[in-house]
């Protein structure tokens, strides 16, 4: 009896621990999104915490959309358009057959303290981009400019010998090793981008990495946005710059940048609406969002390519027949369909379609019975005799899933058998830049819109070849033709050539075209699809009428 | 109990001296290096890369050269955070993971040892089976699924707790808690259950009982003390656990704690990130050990006297 009562003591205090706990929970108030959308705030996603916020330092998306909020190029691209357009420069002007670049900024440019930009401000930071002592990962795209890679190898001492120059304040002349057209474009990657030097200065040397430069209160910048606070694994906060020079087209008070490592919980938190955009959707949610009226998905063509790697070194992939009648025999539309749930566009080539007015040409088809000759042609009639495959790929699901579908479309339409490997991170890096591997995974992001991204990967001993390919004939098409090419037309039709040439000698199996995928909250104006996935926040508005409809749950 | 502890504070030093030493050098040892990326690094700037992080000195020194300054409380830079050091990042998840930790195991406290206590009441009866039975589960359960059920249930379809953050909203700290707290209350309930039983079968229990003591002063008083060591001389361990495991709730729940950065600087080869945390975990685990051991000891009568003896 008296243990009973103790029991029913225990459980009443236990019902009230629970009751107590729920009604903690009421009230939890307005979301983000109407907030956000009351005072001007954009609540954003952003897929990670950056490592910094250095623009000659960190390299990555996360880190690339925070650092064009603050930070903004001598030229920036159109967001729907991606042709490049004024931004700290006014207009620029091409001589000397375009060798010659003299760029001219705009005199109301400043700096997020009040002080005007100047041309001596990009010499001094162009220098610290690439002096061989800071280390910077994209210090190549500067390599354009004479004498820069010279400068960043340690081969010349002297920046003066640097094609940049300041001819006055507002005035800064570009000498280029050759016609660069994609040049220009180049201007809007945070690499180019120009740093206060006196503030960087005042916490240390010019080529510190490791300055708190970049901290809340310390940070001077140039664009729409200044930095006003930095909570880390928090959130990132921007508020609209009173110094821009073109602040008034700039409509956002402010924006909120959210590290959402994880995918799951950042689509969470947009049905809740805690952000306005997501960084990603998660795939087995993309097909209950596309049924929706007014669906808040966006999906759209991405600059990169995920293919596979093929080391031309080793048997039985040093045969080209071998690797064609692979290629030939990869399902890409079904793939697609059905591993991808159509978030991807089938690949035939390394560039990807339209890219800036260039399409690659289509060498090949999915052809199973001319896959099965070209086989027998080099040895290995229906599979017999063959030794042996390996793909390897760094261990996440979606990798496994395509090699798995690659794997039963080679064993069926071939006969051959596949073995698979998954490796972590930094082992496959390892595994891939040593050539210890038959069939890679591997994809590719474009920095800047130009099929020459993507096309001189594969120079013999590109940094980023990793498959013994080597051919003088395109590497000439690449290097010297194509650069020296008189027009737009010409110069994509060297490419042309040289891609037909890649996708016949096969050193790497393309399977698709990446794509964007975005929760965008109706609110929300002013984000447009692009190759890029190039977002300019100064062009974003709020509608505070525009509310999510039909609940997705 | 004055030289128990300090004896013991002598074994950890060579603890915590092997794990850094065998980190170190594991780390070093693991394929890939903190500079490896996707897109390749030039060699002269994977050059200037070594060269600010110490990387171009040989091993020895540079092994050297991180107990110079350890010794000196600074784990060095970051390699994937630059421009901040590992001790400022250590301490700016640490406060969040503590507190997410200290909830947890408020709560693992809360629901474990009532539910234990009242099954050892009645054991082999309902009121022992199913909060028993419920333990399981709790113990079978791991945190990524039990995190986002909880998520879909309260926060999107009765829409009564927020789903993410950490005390930016009313009541973001509820699931987190629950979540990284539950698995602990099931080992918190058969541990309490366990040594209740064993409790309430002793003479003296009987003999309290017997002087007609209600059975509420029996338990609180007399059972409790005796019955709960166990669980005491778990919670040193599980709050280390805690603290070094909440990776998964954290990520799950966008919590800015330790965590994240722990299990991704092993993912980033972040070698200073690696070596600080874990050198400041193993210290930590080293401590609450010893500190629940001490605790054990001083609830339990006989081990208390001997101890005390023995520091005479």
């Amino acid at each position: 009896m008296k243990i009973a009562n103790v029991s029913g003591e225990l459980l009443r205090a236990l019902f009230s621990i629970v009751i107590a706990t729920s009604l903690m929970a009421c009230g939890a108030g307005e979301s983000n999104v109407l907030e956000g959308n009351r005072t001007g705030i954009l609540h954003y996603g952003n897929g990670a915490e950056p490592q910094g916020l250095d623009p000659h330092v960190v390299t990555g998306v996360p880190e690339n959309h925070l650092i064009r909020a603050l930070f903004e190029g001598l030229a920036v691209k159109n967001p729907i358009t991606l042709e490049p357009e004024p931004g700290v420069a006014q207009r620029w002007e091409f001589s000397d057959e375009g060798k010659v670049i003299t760029f001219f900024l705009n005199p109301e440019a400043r700096w997020s303290n009040g002080e005007q930009m100047t041309a001596g401000d990009y010499v001094w930071s162009w220098n610290r981009a690439l002096h061989p002592e800071t280390g910077n990962l994209y210090a190549y795209m500067l390599y354009p400019v004479k004498n820069a890679e010279a400068y960043a190898k340690g081969k010349i001492k002297d920046f003066a010998e640097v094609g940049v120059k300041a001819l006055n304040d507002t005035t800064l002349e570009v000498t280029l090793n050759a016609p660069t057209p994609y040049f220009i474009q180049l201007m809007d990657h945070y690499s180019t981008f120009a740093v206060h030097p006196e503030t960087l200065l005042k916490f240390g040397k010019m080529t510190d990495r490791f300055t708190p430069w970049t901290r809340v209160g310390s940070m001077v910048s140039n664009g729409a946005f200044v930095l006003t606070d930095w909570a880390l694994n928090r959130h990132i906060k921007m508020a609209k710059s009173e110094h821009y020079w073109d602040r008034d087209k700039v409509s956002l008070n402010g924006v909120v940048f959210y590290p959402t490592e994880n995918v799951v919980s950042e689509e969470r938190m947009f049905r809740v609406e805690q952000l306005h955009y997501t960084a990603v959707v998660p795939l087995d949610k993309i097909p209950v969002y596309r049924e929706r009226p007014n669906t808040p998905y966006l999906q759209s063509p991405y600059l990169g390519t995920y293919y596979y790697l093929v080391n031309t070194e080793r048997p039985p992939v040093d045969n080209v027949k071998v690797r064609q009648a692979l290629s030939m025999a990869v399902d890409r539309e079904k793939l697609v369909r059905s591993v991808l749930q159509e978030t991807a566009v089938p690949a035939y080539s390394i560039t990807p379609p339209d890219t800036l007015g260039y399409f690659p040409p289509q060498v090949f088809r999915y052809d199973p019975d001319k896959a099965r000759a070209l086989l027998a042609e080099a040895g290995y009639p229906n599979g017999e005799g063959w030794p042996g495959l390996e793909i390897i790929y760094n261990t996440q699901e979606a990798h496994r899933k395509i090699a798995v579908a690659i794997q039963q479309m080679w064993k069926s339409e071939l006969n051959v058998d596949i073995t698979l490997a998954n490796q972590e991170w930094k082992v496959y890096l390892n595994s891939v830049s040593q050539r210890d591997f038959q069939v890679a995974r591997r994809g590719w992001i474009g920095d800047y819109v130009d099929a020459n991204n993507f096309l001189d990967l594969f120079i013999t001993d590109g940094g980023n070849n990793n498959t013994g390919y080597s051919n003088p004939i395109y590497d000439d098409l690449i290097l010297q033709r194509a650069p020296r090419a008189q027009s737009r037309e010409e110069r994509y039709a060297l490419f042309t050539e040289a891609e037909t040439m890649l996708m016949e000698e096969m050193p790497i199996i393309p399977i698709y075209t990446y794509t964007s995928k975005h929760l965008i909250h109706p609110s929300v104006e002013g984000i447009y699809p692009n190759l890029m996935d190039s977002l300019n926040l100064k062009y974003v508005k709020l509608h505070p009428e525009q509310t999510l409809s039909g609940e997705v749950k | 109990m004055l030289r128990f502890i300090i004896s013991r504070l002598l074994q950890a030093i060579p603890v915590i001296f092997i794990v850094i030493t065998a980190t170190f050098f594991l780390v070093r040892a693991a394929p890939g290096g903190p500079f490896d990326a996707e897109k390749v690094v030039l060699p002269e700037v994977k050059r200037a890369l070594e060269a600010q992080y110490k990387l171009d000195l040989p091993l020895y020194e540079q092994y050297f050269a991180y107990l110079t300054d350890l010794a000196q409380g600074e784990l060095g830079p970051s390699f994937k955070y630059p421009g901040r050091s590992v001790n400022e990042i250590l301490f700016s998840g640490l406060p969040v993971t503590a507190e997410l930790g200290f909830y947890a195991l408020l709560i693992a406290l809360i629901i474990g040892v009532t539910a234990g206590v009242l099954a050892s009441l009645k054991p082999n009866t309902r009121q022992d089976y199913i909060p028993m039975s419920l333990a399981m589960i709790g113990i079978c359960m791991p945190s990524f699924l039990l995190g986002p059920l909880l998520v879909l249930v309260f926060g999107i379809y009765l829409e009564w707790l927020p789903i993410s953050g950490w005390g930016s909203i009313p009541g973001d700290k509820i699931l987190p808690s629950i979540t990284l707290g539950a698995a602990y209350a099931a080992y918190v309930a058969r541990l309490s259950r366990a040594g209740m039983l064993e409790i309430l079968s002793q003479d003296y229990i009987r003999t309290a009982r017997a002087k007609g003591l209600p059975e509420w002063q029996v338990v609180s008083k007399h059972a409790l003390r005796g019955g709960l060591i166990p669980v005491i001389a778990f919670l040193g361990p599980a709050f280390a656990g805690l603290l070094a495991g909440s990776f998964v709730v954290e990520t799950i729940f966008q919590i800015p704690g330790l965590g994240r950065f722990y299990v991704q600087a092993a993912f980033n080869r972040d070698y200073t990130m690696i070596l600080g945390t874990t050198v400041f975990l193993s210290t930590l685990i080293v401590l609450f050990n010893l500190i629940s051991d001490v605790a054990a000891a001083w609830l339990n009568p006989r081990l208390r006297s001997q101890l005390s003896g023995g520091g005479k």
